[in-house]
């Protein structure tokens, strides 16, 4: 009972036209009954295809994922494609700040280090903090969005408040000042940046939970017993989770450039190349009053180009599950 | 990934803390009721701005006690001074107190704007502060009226032209501008339009706020010379938020009757965009004008660390960097309160402009 249920309410939320498609489905297995498993399963496929059929009219979010897995085959082959030992800083293949060659396209850094080598490797750090940072921020808002939707009483309207007063705390601020009494490291970061962007993820899971939460099939899960628990995870979660996905797509481009800005203030993990990390160092080197422009546009470009394909792919979800955004294609 | 967080504060601005609930009826009619409806409403919102303020407090003075260093130790630098001298110290900054007495000082000190002393110009926080805070007004207000004006008037435009090649356009290039670092861009513009790149000359000065030795109207063009590229950087990345929320609320606008309506009375398209869709559309783009309105004394960090710019932003930046507590408590406290109170003022002016809010 429940699995059905849990399956078929997502794609019922986002396509009203879902219910033609069930019935076809159950009259085609009228000859050979599946299991209530199989049939969720079936279900759970549709739906995807679906989904990727809408998404894939998406011309700018199609892009959005193309950039993107690129980017993650860059980052998870930088071994092979830079070499173990591009961030040594002794032994440096180049002399110090040359400008772009055929040995070196990107040209070098103060220490004779190849700018594309340690772009690629760079690219690791951006990626790793914006997903786990943007993960630990949709978690905590859709745990506490889903509560506070859940519950009504004064325990709903104190977490209202705390995510109230997080919101109009200054995000970049908070997160500066958090960064700076912790100790550097890439966790840090990650925590930092979590920690204080979680406050809009709570509001809007909140909205999406009080929405489904007034659908007459909560009532029926009460009345046959289903106890708190039981519907915030069986039926609020998996309703939610849509718009989740959406979400984290869009945090995760914050995160990045939030990342890139850190570690440009200096509170990054000194010991690891990251793009923002690159930046400070260009900077301290003196690469603005030199001109070395090589140096300095690689780092940006690619912060850049990864946070705006995470928006791209974040917008086109968001269009395809609420058509009335209006979101260009 | 902002013009998400708006309908949230939308949200928020008309479900809590107003009355959701009509008053008792009263005995002078609707008018009266509604306005007392609007005081009850007011109350509240004040009640929850006060609320959020002494939360503030509370949280710049623990968050920052977590420093593991000492403080004293960072004053002298790694010197080598006395026990008695660091003792004396101490002393002198109030650091030898126990927490509670420190904190209960810390709160009636900074109810009367006194922040204590800065560890690193060993003068009053709220003095350096109030220094900074003109230069800070004067960059990103400007940057501000300029990227409000150019987010609504392009998102207007792009909106009422919908999928066509300048709607496109505009939208992905926003959107492009909008994943930059500012700093990035800053760094950058310094490197084509300050130092030069290849023929470009110089032609703008890398950072500050005046050269110095200028008086009067030489004076006025000076500073003006300094402010065009940290504008142009805050204008390039800010106005994509306003551009985004201005166009989907108007998009949402755009099928409504009214409109019909109004062109069926025969109104040219320009005057039912401006009359009636625009005024309607604004709601949204109101809120996140208020809450960058409360951004703009919290100043551009980066942007202004970037360009040297003697303000809030730059100061934080040299204020983290040794770390001198009681000056990034102070900001801290600053830039909190600033956007508090943006936040409230638009909970109170909403339901004079949206007369369902607050009712």
């Amino acid at each position: 009972m429940t699995t059905e249920s849990t399956a078929a309410e997502p794609a019922a939320s986002s396509e009203p036209t879902d219910v033609d498609s069930t019935a076809a489905e159950n009259s085609a297995s009228t000859g050979t009954p599946k299991s209530p498993r199989a049939l969720a399963r079936a279900r759970k496929r549709q739906s995807l295809a679906r989904f990727w059929r809408a998404y894939r009219s998406h011309r700018s979010g199609l892009w959005g994922l193309a950039a993107l897995v690129l980017i993650a085959l860059i980052a998870l082959a930088a071994p092979l494609l830079a070499g173990a030992d591009a961030q040594s800083v002794t032994d440096t293949p180049g002399g110090p700040l040359e400008l772009p060659s055929g040995e070196f396209p990107l040209g070098t850094d103060q220490f004779g280090r190849s700018v594309l080598a340690l772009l690629v490797w760079g690219a690791r750090v951006s990626l790793t903090v914006g997903l786990l940072a943007a993960v630990l921020c949709v978690a905590i808002g859709t745990v506490v969005g889903i509560v506070a939707g859940h519950f009504r009483g004064w325990y709903s309207t104190v977490l209202m408040r705390v995510t109230d007063w997080f919101l109009v705390m200054p995000t970049l601020v908070l997160a500066i000042a958090l960064a700076t009494v912790m100790d550097r490291s890439i966790w840090t970061v990650i925590l930092a940046i979590g920690v204080t962007t979680w406050p809009t993820t709570a509001r809007l899971v909140r909205a999406q939970t009080l929405a489904v939460e007034s659908r007459p099939y909560i009532e029926r899960s009460r009345a046959l017993g289903g106890g708190h628990g039981h519907i915030m995870l069986r039926h609020v979660l998996p309703n939610v989770m849509p718009l989740v996905l959406a979400q984290t797509t869009l945090v995760i481009s914050s995160a990045i450039l939030t990342e890139a800005t850190l570690a440009f203030l200096g509170l990054g993990d000194p010991t690891i190349t990251s793009w923002g990390g690159m930046l400070q160092d260009a900077r301290e080197a003196g690469a603005v009053s030199a001109g070395d422009w090589w140096y300095l546009a690689p780092p940006g470009i690619a912060v850049a180009v990864v946070a705006l394909a995470f928006t791209l792919c974040g917008r086109a979800i968001e269009s395809v599950l609420n058509p009335r955004l209006g979101v260009s294609r | 990934m902002t013009a998400e967080s708006t309908p949230a504060l939308v949200q928020s601005a008309d479900t809590d803390g107003g009355p959701a609930q009509p008053g008792p009826p009263a005995a002078r009619g609707p008018r009266a009721r509604n306005t007392r409806a609007y005081l009850r409403y007011t109350a509240g919102k004040i009640a929850g701005a006060v609320v959020s303020l002494f939360a503030v407090l509370v949280t710049s003075f623990f968050l920052f006690r977590l420093i593991p260093s000492d403080p004293v130790k960072q004053m002298t630098g790694g010197r080598p001074v006395s026990a008695e001298q660091l003792e004396s110290l101490r002393r002198q900054f109030g650091l030898d107190l126990p927490l509670w007495q420190q904190f209960t000082d810390y709160v009636g000190d900074a109810l009367t704007g006194d922040f204590g002393m800065s560890y690193q110009f060993h003068s009053p926080v709220i003095g350096k502060i109030a220094e900074a805070v003109p230069a800070t007004l004067l960059l990103t207000g400007t940057a501000y009226a300029l990227y409000t004006a150019l987010g609504i008037w392009l998102g207007t435009r792009t909106a009422w032209r919908n999928g066509s090649r300048s709607d496109r356009f505009h939208t992905a290039f926003a959107l492009t501008l909008y994943s930059v670092p500012s700093f990035w861009l800053g760094l950058l513009l310094i490197i084509v339009f300050s130092v030069g790149l290849g023929p470009i000359p110089g032609l703008f000065p890398t950072g500050g706020l005046e050269s110095g030795g200028e008086t009067g109207f030489a004076y006025v063009i000076d500073v003006a010379h300094h402010l065009v590229l940290p504008v142009i950087t805050l204008v390039a990345v800010g106005y994509a938020q306003t551009l985004l929320v201005m166009r989907s609320s108007l998009l949402d606008e755009m099928g409504s009757d009214y409109l019909t309506t109004a062109r069926a009375k025969g109104l040219r398209d320009d005057l039912v965009r401006r009359r009636h869709a625009v005024p309607n559309a604004m709601l949204p783009t109101f809120t996140l004008m208020f809450v960058n309105l409360g951004h703009v004394v919290a100043g551009q960090i980066l942007v202004e660390t970037v360009f040297s710019w003697p303000g809030l932003g730059g100061l934080f930046y040299q204020a983290l960097s040794v770390p001198d507590l009681p000056l990034v408590q102070g900001l801290f406290f600053v830039f909190a309160t600033a956007v508090i109170l943006a936040n409230t003022l638009a909970d109170l002016l909403y339901p004079l402009l949206d007369p369902r809010v607050g009712r």
